[in-house]
């Protein structure tokens, strides 16, 4: 099983993707997909990219809910500050925060949420000391920030990415 | 294809989602001018790369369902694949600017890691 499908995941999308550019469905169109999903991945193996082991698929569902609200609700906020119907002062500025998150999957997950929602920018994170840099366009506390980011995101991406 | 094929609740839908989707990329290119220094501004394009996007891409993948009598998922993938990528180009030009401030001791460069 190990031997016939290295990565299972990427496996899955290769297939997938043919499917969704080759619809509709045929026959002939689901053969090429298997065998784009068998073949393409043990050509990868040369690569020797790490294998991602995904825990508690509930968790990933909950948090794609968490990050979909997130990004509607920060592009809304972000276009009316744009376009000045926001009303008061309004400040920017760089919060630091150390995460405790160390698997490269889970920081690249996080770094797509963090500029899948307007408003927040990464600048720098530092793989020695765990520190990640991000600047954000409405700075009101940074101590909030920091709490944000590591109870909605952080904290469900270490136990989906759990070694 | 002919439009009388769409009925008129799917034509509007398809509008909406279109016109707010591009809405929210003039915002987002809009705000390029109205934000005043670098790190604000990259803020801004983000709007069309990801509801924007979003929007635009649904309002397309309704349209050609409909017409093709099918579920039509092909745009799906522009978006998986936008999205994947949008943070890379952001994280390069962050990068840059945070480097070249520092370098430069501007007053608005980013607090050292």
């Amino acid at each position: 099983m190990r031997r016939l499908l290295p990565y299972p995941i990427l496996s899955a999308c290769l297939a997938s993707t043919w499917l969704l550019l080759n619809a509709p469905l045929s026959p002939g169109n689901v053969l090429l997909a298997l065998s784009i999903g068998l073949t393409v991945p043990t050509v990868m193996l040369a690569l020797r990219p790490q294998a991602v082991r995904v825990h508690a698929p509930g968790t990933l569902a909950r948090l794609a809910v968490i990050v979909l609200y997130d990004m509607v609700r920060s592009n809304i906020d972000v276009a009316r500050i744009i376009l000045g119907l926001r009303r008061g002062e309004r400040r920017t500025g760089f919060v630091t925060i150390p995460l405790d998150l160390r698997e490269p999957f889970g920081i690249a997950i996080l770094s797509i949420i963090l500029t899948g929602t307007p408003g927040t920018l990464w600048v720098q994170y530092d793989s020695n000391t765990g520190c990640l840099l991000i600047h954000v366009l409405d700075y009101t506390d940074g101590e909030e920030w920091v709490r944000r980011v590591k109870d909605r995101y952080e904290r469900p991406l270490m136990q989906i990415f759990a070694p | 294809m002919n439009s009388t094929e769409l009925p008129v609740w799917a034509a509007w839908l398809v509008v909406v989602f279109a016109i707010v989707g591009a809405g929210f990329s003039l915002t987002g290119a809009f705000g390029l001018i109205r934000l005043r220094t670098f790190y604000e501004r990259v803020h801004a394009p983000t709007l069309g790369a990801t509801l924007g996007m979003a929007l635009i891409l649904m309002s397309s993948m309704l349209l050609l369902s409909l017409i093709e009598g099918r579920l039509v998922l092909r745009d799906a993938l522009i978006g998986v694949f936008l999205t994947v990528t949008t943070p890379v180009t952001l994280l390069l030009l962050a990068r840059a600017a945070a480097q070249r401030d520092r370098h430069e001791g501007n007053p608005d460069a980013p607090p050292d890691v």
